[in-house]
C-alpha cells in the first residue's frame, strides 16, 4: 500500500512541488544581506583594526619610545629609533609598522604603558601598492588624530573589563 | 535600375528590418534574463542580487556585456583554432535562427512554415553540435567530458520530447505553429495534456542544459564543462546562446501548451491586450519557472538523469501518444 502511495506521490511530483513552494515563500521574506559599503555590521570595542598613535589632550604625543611594542611584536613588524628631544624628553625619531607583516594580535596595544599605540576600529585601509602599507610615524599619528574619538570611546567602553 | 530597386533591394531590406525587429528585442531580453535570474535567485536565497550598477542594478547586463567585449580572447595552444572559434558562433546563430518560425500573433511570423514545429525541433537538436565542437576543439579533459555528457543528455531527452510533440500534433492535425496556437482557442493544451506539458517542460530543462540537468557544465566536478577553455566574447556567445535557447524553449512550451499569443479567455479585458504581449507574459512566466527550478533543486547524478530520460519519460510519453491517439479515434475527435 505504501509503495502505491509512493508511486502516486512521485507521479504527481509532490516532493518537488513542496520544495518549490518553500523557495517561493522564501522569495518574499526579508533579505538578510548587509549592503556592505553602505551598511556595516557592529564592531566590538576590542576590535583590532588599523594601528594609530595617540596624543594627549594637550597635543603632545604619548609614545615615549620605550620599545616594549617592538620587543613584544611576534611578527617583528615594528621598528623604533629614539633620541632625547631638545626639551630632554625621550621621543621616537622613527616609528614604522610594516602592515603587511602585522598579524593584528594586539600585543603592542597590551604592552604599551602609556596607551600610545592602539589598534583602532578602522578595517578599510586596503591600498593599491605594497609601499603604502609601510606605515611611518606621521601616518600613525595622523591615524590617531583621525580616529581619536572612536578610540577613546572604545577604551572607555572596555575599561570595566580590564 | 528601378526594377532592381523594387524587385530585389526593397524586399531584401524589408526582410532585414523584420529580422532586426526580432533579434534586437531578443538580445535585450537575453541580457535582462541574466539579471532576472540573478535577482530572483537572490530573493529566494534571502540575498539582494546586483544592486550597484544603475537603479536596482538595471544596467548590470550592459556592464557584463562590456566586460566581455573588453577582455582578451584566449585560444589555447593545443586547441583546434578554427573549430574552437566556430563552435560558439554556431551555438549563438542556432539559438537565433530558431526564432524565424515563432508566431508572435495572428500572421505575425517571419516564416510561416508548414512544418514549423519540425524546423524548431531540428534547430534545437542541432544545438548539440556547437557543444560537441567546443568540447572537442578545446582539447581539454573537462571540456571533452562535458561535451560527451551534453550530447548523450540532449539525444536522450529529445526522444521523449519528440513523443510529446507527436501528441500535440495528433490533437491539432497540423505541423504549422500558427495552426497549433489557433487550435487552442477553446481550451489550452495544458489542461487536457497536463502530464505531457510537464514532461515537455522538464525535457526542455534538460535540452537547454539547465538545472537540475546542468551536468555538461557541472562546476563542482567538471569546472565548467565544455566552456572551460573559453573566455571573453567566445564565452559570451555561448552564454547568450544558452539564454536565448531558454527563451526559445519557453516560447515553444507557450505555443504548444499555453495557447501562444491567445488571451486566457476570449472576453473583453483580456482581448484588449495585443497578442505579442500575451506571448511575452507567458514566456516570462515560464522563464520564472526555469529560474525557480534552478534555485530549488540540486543537480541530478548522471545515471539518474539517464534513468529519468529513458525509463520514465520515454514510456510515459509513449503511453500518452497511444492513449491520445486511441481517444481521438474512439470518440471520432480526429481533426
Amino acid at each position: 500500500m505504501s509503495a502505491m502511495v509512493n508511486v502516486v506521490r512521485s507521479f504527481f511530483l509532490v516532493e518537488l512541488l513542496s520544495g518549490m513552494g518553500m523557495t517561493f515563500r522564501y522569495m518574499f521574506r526579508k533579505r538578510r544581506t548587509l549592503n556592505y559599503p553602505y551598511e556595516k555590521g557592529p564592531l566590538s570595542p576590542r576590535f583590532r583594526g588599523e594601528h594609530a598613535l595617540r596624543r594627549y589632550p594637550s597635543g603632545e604625543e604619548r609614545c615615549i619610545a620605550c620599545k616594549l611594542c617592538e620587543a613584544v611584536c611576534p611578527a617583528l613588524a615594528i621598528t623604533i629609533e629614539a633620541e632625547p628631544r631638545d626639551d630632554g624628553s625621550r621621543r621616537a625619531t622613527r616609528y614604522d609598522i610594516d602592515m603587511t607583516k602585522c598579524i593584528y594580535c594586539g600585543l603592542c596595544q597590551e604592552a604599551c604603558p602609556v596607551d600610545a599605540i592602539v589598534e583602532g576600529p578602522n578595517f578599510e585601509f586596503a591600498t593599491e601598492t605594497r609601499e603604502e602599507l609601510y606605515y611611518n610615524k606621521e601616518k600613525l599619528l595622523a591615524n590617531g588624530d583621525r580616529w581619536e574619538a572612536e578610540i577613546a570611546a572604545n577604551i572607555a567602553a572596555d575599561a570595566a573589563q580590564r | 535600375m528601378v526594377e532592381l530597386w523594387t524587385a530585389i533591394a526593397l524586399p531584401g531590406l524589408w526582410i532585414v528590418a523584420k529580422v532586426l525587429m526580432i533579434v534586437v528585442p531578443l538580445l535585450v531580453a537575453v541580457a535582462y534574463l541574466t539579471l532576472f535570474e540573478r535577482k530572483v535567485m537572490a530573493a529566494m536565497q534571502l540575498r539582494m542580487g546586483p544592486n550597484i550598477v544603475g537603479p536596482w542594478g538595471l544596467w548590470q547586463p550592459f556592464a557584463d556585456g562590456l566586460k566581455m567585449f573588453v577582455k582578451e580572447t584566449v585560444v589555447p595552444t593545443n586547441s583546434n583554432r578554427v573549430v574552437f572559434l566556430i563552435a560558439p558562433m554556431l551555438t549563438f546563430i542556432l539559438a537565433l535562427v530558431a526564432w524565424a518560425v515563432i508566431p508572435f500573433g495572428e500572421g505575425l511570423v517571419l516564416a510561416n512554415l508548414n512544418v514549423g514545429i519540425l524546423y524548431l525541433f531540428a534547430v534545437s537538436s542541432l544545438g548539440v553540435y556547437g557543444i560537441i565542437m567546443a568540447g572537442w576543439a578545446s582539447n581539454s579533459r573537462y571540456a571533452f567530458l562535458g561535451a560527451l555528457r551534453s550530447a548523450a543528455q540532449m539525444v536522450s531527452y529529445e526522444v521523449s520530447m519528440g513523443f510529446v510533440i507527436v501528441t500535440v500534433l495528433l490533437v491539432v492535425g497540423s505541423l504549422n505553429l500558427s495552426d497549433i496556437v489557433l487550435a487552442q482557442q477553446g481550451v489550452w493544451f495544458v489542461f487536457p495534456l497536463l502530464p505531457m506539458a510537464v514532461v515537455f517542460f522538464i525535457s526542455a530543462l534538460a535540452e537547454t542544459n539547465r538545472h537540475p540537468f546542468d551536468l555538461p557544465e557541472a562546476e563542482s566536478e567538471l569546472v565548467a564543462g565544455y566552456q572551460v577553455e573559453y573566455s571573453a566574447m567566445t564565452f559570451g556567445l555561448f552564454f547568450l546562446g544558452e539564454y536565448a535557447n531558454m527563451i526559445m524553449m519557453s516560447g515553444m512550451t507557450a505555443i504548444l501548451f499555453l495557447g501562444g499569443w491567445l488571451p486566457p479567455m476570449d472576453i473583453v479585458p483580456f482581448t484588449w491586450i495585443p497578442g505579442p504581449i500575451w506571448l511575452a507574459l507567458k514566456v516570462t512566466a515560464l522563464l520564472f519557472v526555469f529560474v525557480w527550478v534552478r534555485a530549488t533543486f540540486p543537480r541530478y547524478r548522471y545515471d539518474q538523469l539517464m534513468r529519468l530520460g529513458w525509463k520514465v519519460f520515454l514510456p510515459l510519453s509513449l503511453l500518452w501518444v497511444v492513449l491520445t491517439a486511441g481517444a481521438l479515434v474512439a470518440f471520432d475527435w480526429l481533426p
